[in-house]
This record gives C-alpha cells, structure tokens and sequence, in this order.
C-alpha cells in the first residue's frame, strides 16, 4: 500500500524509536505519531491497566509562565484567563485547568504546576499556537516562553511507579499531583488513562536514551495512540476538540470540580474569567444539557456522531466519544444530553446504521481511578 | 481458496460458498470487538453491504462478493468476535452462501494474485 504522508507534518524527535518498534504511524494534531505497536490497542491498552504503558506525548505544547514583575501578579493575570483558583496552588503541585471564550466556551483544557517562582503549563497540541497567542496576548505583564526543546513522556499504570523510579530515584515519595524538578528532569504524578503514573519532560536530546531506559525496565511497554484514546475514555476523561470544545461551557461538560470555591459565586475571587456570566448561571440553575457517560447494551459500539433519543423518538443529545472499552469489556460512550434525560439510570436510544438500540446514561469513570493520592 | 480485492476469502464447501476476511484484513482492523450477521435465508446481490463489523478504533462493512444466498452464519462471532482475529481463515468465518453458478468466482484472485496485491 502506499504510504502518502503528509509533507507538512511534523517530527517528533523519538519518531526513530517508534519506528524501531514497529509503531503503526499515522498523523494527529499535524504530527506523525505511532497509532499502535505490534501489539495492537486491546493489548497495549490492557497492558497499561496490568502493568506500565510509556507514551509519547511530545506533540503537546509545553510553556513556561514567567512574572516580569511579581510572582502574585502572574497568578492574578492567569487566573482572569480561567475559572479556576491559581492563587491557591501550593508550590510543586500541579492542577487542570481551562481556558474559557467570552460565550463560556472552552478555548482548550490543560495542566499547570506551581514552580515557585515561575508556572509550567502543558497544553494541547491542536491548541497550542492559539493558546500560546492567548495567554501572550491575554497577559501582558508575563513573558510566555514555549518549550521547544523537550520532549514528554507519560510513563502510567501499577508498575510506573517501580519502573521511574529505578531511573529517576526518589519519584516514589511523590503523591498524586505533585510535581518536582530532578536536575533537567521534570516530573508530574499525573497523567490521562486513570491509572498511577507519571509525566516526564526531558531534554530532547536526553529522550532516545531515556525512553530506552525505561523500556527496558520490567513490564514497560510502548503504547500508541489509540490505546491512550481507550484508556481516557473508559476513564470519563474529555478529549478536547470532541467531547469539549468552544461552544461547551465547563458546567455543561461536567467538569464543575475544576472551578474552585474561590472562583465561585460568594467565594473570594467570584467570576473575573471569560464567559463568567454563563458559567456562574449555570452553576447557580443547571446548565440546559449535561455531558453523560453512556453505556450501550448490546454490544454495538456507539461512535462519535451518533444521535442520542429519549423512549418516546425526541431527540436529546448525541454522543461525542465511543468505542469499545477493553477493561470494561463492553462498548462505552460519553456525550451530551437535555439536562431532564442526563439522569443516571435514564434509557435513551441511540441510532446506529439506522437502528436505535437502547442505552443507558451511567456513572463515569466507567473503570476505577488508581491515583496515588 | 479466491480472494477478492476487498480482502475477502471465498471458499467453495459442497455447492455453496464460505466468505470471510482475510489474514491482511483482519491485521489492518486491529482488534475486532463487535460483528452484526446478516439474516439467513435473504437474497443479497453483490457490493450489498451484508455485515458490520465494528474494530476498537473503526467500524468497516463485508460486502456481498456475487449474487446469491445468504444460507447460514457463523453465529460463535456474536459472542467471540475475537475469532476473527484469531482465526480468519478457518473459525472466523462470516457466512456461507448459494450461488446459480459457482463459475463466477473464477473472476476472483488465486493466492499468488492476492499476495501480490497486499506485498
């Protein structure tokens, strides 16, 4: 078969090991990435749950946030970016974050870190020249500096934590979200599949050799794309571009434990982010519709697409992210629907290849977090 | 065995046809999750689209490579659809069907002929 690459995408720099790896690779975000290794997505995915899973996730945009002036300032400034409590985050812990539009829509989400006197950000990839632009443009009294020269691992499942630390002695002291610098290597409990597990920023030209490293620790496996798809979503996690993007507001999305107290109605710093005015209605009133873990019952998957229906044929929603969940051992979706269906245990139908076949709107995560809180 | 350009497997049993998907095929879906089987006893015509069959990452249709009937299926895939993986060739078939003339699969690829085509 012909292989008609793209001419414009980019490179990762471990692009060679995937190859040597035998990764199936295949454009996203506007780079070549490995979709899978050998072993497929059900493997790979169920290696991850069952043992560690190394991913590649260079393609994300990495930024630093610098005060020109005070520390304090940089945290005001960021904070009217977002609806969430910056000020509040002790240093070397890391927190989700979203920037909202003016309409209450959802610019992109992403991951910060207090380093005492700086911020780390890591952002999306299909995101990140708008938000870099953003956050330039949005604050003024902060140099925005884009990491050009790392690259990002996620090492995650039971045996991330053994594995890391037989290369980078000490992450085991770590807890769930915090975050801490080992000479040039940057690591964060965290990661996107619900397991234990780590985020790894290293010197690009350190990376090769350091994934290697952790590859030939015991039970690490290299994991492609698609498998980290299976795993976010059995795991009610939300890919943006799909299950939030610029016209989901955060209430809207379900992710209401992502706007703190502070930023609240009645709390310290009420409102002040983009879009507040829609945001704090609809936490006050609830928003008009609700994103929902589904779960079909047969065993046809439901894709992104699918029209969502209540019992009586009205139209309700549709579905944002499906497939088939490997660990759950059953097809799972996630996507919105009219507040007044979004209750959990609610029968809906949703309509596949002209059928509609009965699905039940069901409690996320669909498979049980692991985090080492 | 013949093998048609969209990767499936046709082999005569008796006076009827067995068709499944081939080894290639079933590598480039990946990990098959789901299969919908068609009815038997229907009368389908060739390029119908007869089964779904749904991967972890996509779901892709087999179509009916001539006309004929649909006489039995291989209903072990409604509750294994792993065999298609596992077995493409042998228990991961999807259907059998009746053809007026089994001389119209002479149209189709030998081994050599589709081995080129996916080399």
């Amino acid at each position: 078969m012909a292989d008609l690459e793209e001419p414009e995408l980019l490179h990762l720099g471990l692009e060679p090991l995937h190859e040597a790896l035998g990764g199936k690779m295949v454009p996203f975000a506007g780079y070549r990435m490995p979709v899978q290794y050998p072993d497929g997505v059900m493997k790979e995915h169920l290696h991850t749950r069952s043992a560690a899973g190394l991913f590649d996730v260079s393609h994300m945009g990495q930024v630093i946030l610098r005060p020109k002036g005070i520390m304090e300032e940089l945290k005001i400034a960021f904070e009217a970016l977002m609806p969430v409590d910056v000020l509040g985050l002790a240093e070397g812990r890391q927190r989700y974050g979203l920037f909202t539009n003016d309409q209450g829509g959802i610019l992109d989400d992403l991951m910060f870190t207090n380093r005492g006197d700086h911020l780390y950000v890591v952002v999306n990839a299909a995101c990140k020249a708008a938000d870099i632009a953003h956050m330039t443009k949005g604050m003024p009294g902060v140099s925005v500096e884009p990491v050009t020269d790392r690259a990002l691992l996620a090492l995650q499942g039971p045996g991330a934590e053994a594995a890391l630390e037989a290369v980078v002695p000490g992450v085991a002291a770590m807890r769930f979200m915090d975050h801490r610098v080992f000479g040039d290597v940057w690591v964060s409990r965290s990661g996107y599949t619900g397991e234990d597990g780590f985020e790894v920023s290293v010197p690009e030209v350190h990376a090769d050799a350091f994934a290697r490293k952790l590859l030939a620790q015991a039970g690490v496996a290299p994991i492609g794309l698609g498998a980290r798809d299976s795993l976010r979503l059995e795991t009610g996690l939300c890919l943006y571009g799909h299950d939030i993007d610029t016209t989901t507001s955060p209430v809207e999305a379900n992710l209401v434990w992502a706007i703190q107290k502070a930023r609240r109605a009645g709390g310290a710093r009420e409102g002040g982010f983009p879009g507040a005015a829609r945001v704090l209605k609809e936490l006050a009133e609830g928003p008009e519709r609700l994103r929902v873990g589904l779960r079909p019952e047969g065993r046809a998957p439901m894709r992104e697409g699918v029209e969502l229906f209540a019992e009586d044929g009205t139209p309700v929603g549709k579905v944002t992210s499906g497939g088939f969940g490997p660990s759950v051992n059953a097809p799972i979706a996630m996507g919105y629907v009219a507040r007044a269906h979004a209750t959990i245990g609610t029968t809906l139908l949703g309509e596949v290849r002209g059928k509609r076949l009965p699905v039940t709107v069901a409690e996320m995560p669909f498979q049980p977090t692991t985090y080492k809180r | 065995m013949k093998y048609t350009k969209e990767h499936e497997w046709l082999r005569v049993e008796g006076d009827l046809v067995v068709v499944g998907i081939t080894e290639h095929a079933a590598t480039q879906l990946g990990d098959v999750v789901f299969v919908e089987l068609p009815e038997t006893d229907t009368m389908v015509a060739e390029g119908d689209e007869v089964c779904v069959i749904e991967s972890v990452k996509a779901a892709s249709d087999i179509l009916a490579p001539v006309d004929g009937e649909i006489v039995a299926v291989n209903t072990k895939l409604v509750d294994a659809p792993a065999l298609v993986n596992e077995d493409p060739t042998g228990a991961g078939w999807f259907f059998k069907m009746k053809l007026d003339d089994l001389s119209v699969l002479d149209q189709f690829m030998d081994e050599d002929e589709y081995q080129d085509l996916i080399g």
